[in-house]
């Protein structure tokens, strides 16, 4: 498949987008039945975790633009509470730029201009009226390298809790920074040693630092953009687990370049081409019958 | 095989003519790599020539200034028995202030009184104190008071009036050989010129040398450059306790403005600032700032700081405006490269977090910023330290004989010290104490610079 088809095809499916959004929709159930391999996935879904369909986060005709290039072509999406829904696609398909604008990290490159609109529980977050450090509190962010503070460990997680006064005072702090840790799956590994440097870790140890310190704010949606990719296949493994465990009290959102990464943390995945959101469906779904042609020759490795 | 079979074409068959193919690559390549290596191996020396060359001249330097400077750091003198003879400090008592007097009375009465102490022959107590050394000296009274330098004697003067009970009284104590008897017994003059070319008569010579040899005059350490300002009447006791002040009052000055004002103004335009053409004109304007000659800030300074807002000639606030005006674009060039290296996953770390900017500033990247800001600093304040143009369109390079005490007194600086004394006319003998300036000057900027690059060492994170 040359690139101008590839174009047509985006142009042609844009229409159809906004369908596919609703992959709980009967509409889409409809669709789906008309292919046989369609009642398995189904129990798959509802067999791996009974999700929520209660909308966390929306975006209505995102389009996002550094200087004149649009990286963005307008998005819609919903992602849902509680559940992990991957952003996979080709190199500068604007995954990235897309989970950044969930909580308005884009503000700070200044050629970056976004429009259309990001609800969060139907609150407008680029509403100007809105704080942006209220909304990153609510929405975390982990980043694809690990970025501690070169700080001690019990500073690096109790920064958060500290900026936004959520402890009430030392001892709760201390409680705070253990049930992070532990959430992070880190607990064990560094409890010995809270006041060296959070440099001093391991890379797969930073990155699980990082978690600890996004999840010690209490966020409601914590963004992952390709948090393995600087990442042993082990330390990748203990993150990926980890991931499956927050879903239970996080919306996560993950970007992520590793197909089979998506295919193991995910419930849902976005595949996103050239700015476009091609499909959205059912992690099973998209790696084994992909609605779009273009899913599918990335997912089987034709282009990326 | 076709004539233009390149000899790189892997695409033959026949294994000899592969064989020989493969020969004639290894040697193509091998005959590159000589021309390769002599490239790098004649950067390698021309490299290490430039070292060489840059360190000779360095040593050359330090070498000639340390031959010159280190001799200046002793200096002849002579530890003499004085005793504070009634009989020629004859000035009667220090008068009290009576109960039935007016002050106006009582004032006359001690102006009368300083008047008769400075009539005192001081001079006799000195060489009073020589001869009881040495009895044979008796007779050349007159050429031992050439012998000592000329501030000696008011040095006595004011010990007794500050302590009137010294009367009677004797005391070993310290005088500093004159400019010209150091000069001559440190071997600075050529001794076969004739009379009429020497600086001093031939009898005043002779007793140098002699005193000398009997270790009346002995060269002690020179601690009178540490403690007293510079003097034309008395060359021998000439320091730089002046200049010294000077230069501390002015770079405490610049400290206190150019760092506050040129981090501030650092941190706002890097992490603050939009991004937009004035912030352009302003960053370009600064680099300008910093390639200005020093001497421009000088008149700039006159203008400003003395024609319009007349502050006092001379004074090390004046000198310290214009240095800080000089160091600031150091200042904000340095903190912004240093802000600049801060990685910004940190800052997005912070900002993920839901710190606002200025906590993300202030908590995080500063921290980090913070050796190089110092070490930029303390260069800048380096640099203004060793600077001499500027200071002398302010009036600073004065002839000061007193130690300043406020920034608004007059004062020199120890880089003007250094051009007042290389001007000299008594050059045998400021010959050593300019290249002392320059010994004191260069330690200080060394120990600036070390504490630079101690401090960026100890608190430089490593990721």
């Amino acid at each position: 498949m040359n690139t101008i088809d590839i174009m047509n095809a985006v142009e042609k499916d844009k229409s159809v987008n906004p369908q596919q959004t609703e992959f709980n929709s009967t509409e889409a159930q409809v669709q789906q039945s008309n292919t046989a391999f369609v009642p398995q996935f189904d129990t798959a879904t509802t067999t791996k975790k009974p999700k929520s369909t209660e909308v966390k986060i929306s975006t209505k005709d995102v389009h996002v633009y550094y200087g004149d290039s649009e990286a963005i072509k307008g998005i819609d999406i919903d992602i849902y509470k509680n559940e992990v829904i991957a952003f996979i696609g080709p190199s500068g398909c604007g995954k990235s730029t897309f989970l950044r604008t969930l909580n308005r990290m884009n503000d700070t490159i200044d050629s970056c201009r976004v429009t259309g609109k990001v609800t969060l529980d139907s609150q407008d977050i680029y509403d100007p009226n809105l704080d942006v450090v209220l909304l990153r509190a609510q929405v975390g962010m982990v980043f694809q390298k690990p970025n501690p503070f070169p700080k001690s460990i019990f500073d690096n997680v109790s920064y958060g809790p500290k900026l936004h006064g959520l402890a009430r005072d030392k001892y709760d702090l201390e409680e705070i920074v253990e049930n992070s840790l532990r959430k992070a799956g880190l607990w064990d590994e560094v409890k010995d040693r809270l006041s060296q440097p959070g440099t001093g870790l391991s890379g797969g140890q930073q990155q699980r630092l990082c978690i600890a310190r996004t999840i010690a704010v209490s966020p409601e949606v914590i963004l992952m953009d390709e948090p393995c990719s600087a990442l042993d296949p082990i330390a990748t493994a203990k993150i990926e687990e980890l991931i499956s465990d927050l879903s239970e009290q996080f919306t996560i959102a993950i970007v992520t370049h590793s197909m089979q990464q998506a295919a193991r943390v995910s419930d849902r995945t976005a595949y996103f081409h050239l700015g476009d959101l091609i499909e959205v469906n059912a992690t099973e779904k998209v790696f084994t019958q992909p609605d779009h042609q273009l899913t599918e020759a990335y997912i089987t490795g034709r282009f990326g | 095989m076709s004539s233009n079979t390149s000899p790189l074409d892997q695409n033959v068959f026949d294994p000899k003519a592969a064989a020989e193919l493969r020969e004639q690559r290894k040697n193509r390549i091998q005959s590159s790599l000589a021309r390769r290596h002599r490239k790098e191996k004649t950067f390698r020396i021309a490299g290490f020539s430039a070292v060489i060359i840059g360190l000779a001249f360095v040593a050359l330097l330090f070498s000639s200034i340390l031959a010159k400077g280190l001799p200046a750091f002793w200096q002849s003198s002579m530890t003499v028995p004085v005793y504070f003879d009634p009989a020629i400090i004859n000035a009667g008592a220090k008068p009290k202030q009576l109960p039935n007097e007016t002050p106006a009375h009582f004032e006359e009465r001690f102006v009368a009184w300083q008047t008769e102490m400075g009539m005192v022959d001081w001079d006799a107590l000195i060489v009073n104190g020589i001869v009881s050394k040495d009895p044979s000296l008796e007779s050349q009274r007159d050429y031992i008071s050439s012998i000592y330098t000329s501030s000696e004697s008011y040095r006595l003067r004011d010990m007794v009036f500050a302590d009137p009970s010294l009367i009677g009284t004797k005391e070993d104590i310290k005088f500093l050989a004159d400019a010209n008897v150091d000069v001559w017994l440190a071997g600075n003059i050529d001794r076969s010129l004739p009379d009429d070319q020497q600086q001093l008569d031939p009898e005043v010579r002779q007793l140098a040398d002699k005193l000398e040899k009997q270790g009346i005059i002995q060269s002690t350490f020179n601690t009178n450059l540490f403690v007293t300002p510079d003097s034309r009447s008395s060359p021998a006791s000439s320091g730089l306790a002046g200049a010294f002040m000077g230069s501390l009052f002015m770079m405490l000055i610049v400290i206190v403005i150019s760092i506050p004002i040129g981090v501030a103004s650092a941190i706002y335009l890097e992490e603050f600032a939009p991004k937009n053409v004035m912030t352009d004109i302003i960053e370009v304007n600064i680099n300008n700032l910093a390639a200005v000659p020093s001497i421009v800030f000088g008149l700039l300074g006159a203008a400003i700081f003395i024609g319009w807002m007349h502050l006092p000639l001379s004074a090390p606030l004046v000198g310290g405006l214009v240095l800080s005006l000089m160091t600031l674009p150091t200042v904000i060039i340095t903190t912004r490269a240093s802000l600049k290296a801060v990685p910004p996953s940190i800052r997005q770390a912070a900002l993920g977090l839901g710190a606002s900017k200025f906590q993300t500033v202030f908590h995080h990247v500063l921290p980090l910023a913070l050796p190089g800001i110092m070490t930029g600093s303390i260069i800048g304040v380096a640099h203004a330290l060793g600077e001499t143009a500027p200071l002398l369109l302010i009036g600073m390079s004065a002839f000061v004989a007193s130690v300043p005490t406020t920034p608004l007194d007059q004062a020199t600086a120890l880089p003007v010290q250094v051009y007042l004394w290389q001007g000299n006319e008594l050059r045998n003998f400021f010959e050593g104490r300019t290249a002392a300036a320059i010994i004191v000057l260069l330690v200080l900027l060394v120990s600036l610079n070390s504490l630079a690059i101690w401090l960026r060492k100890k608190f430089e994170v490593r990721w």
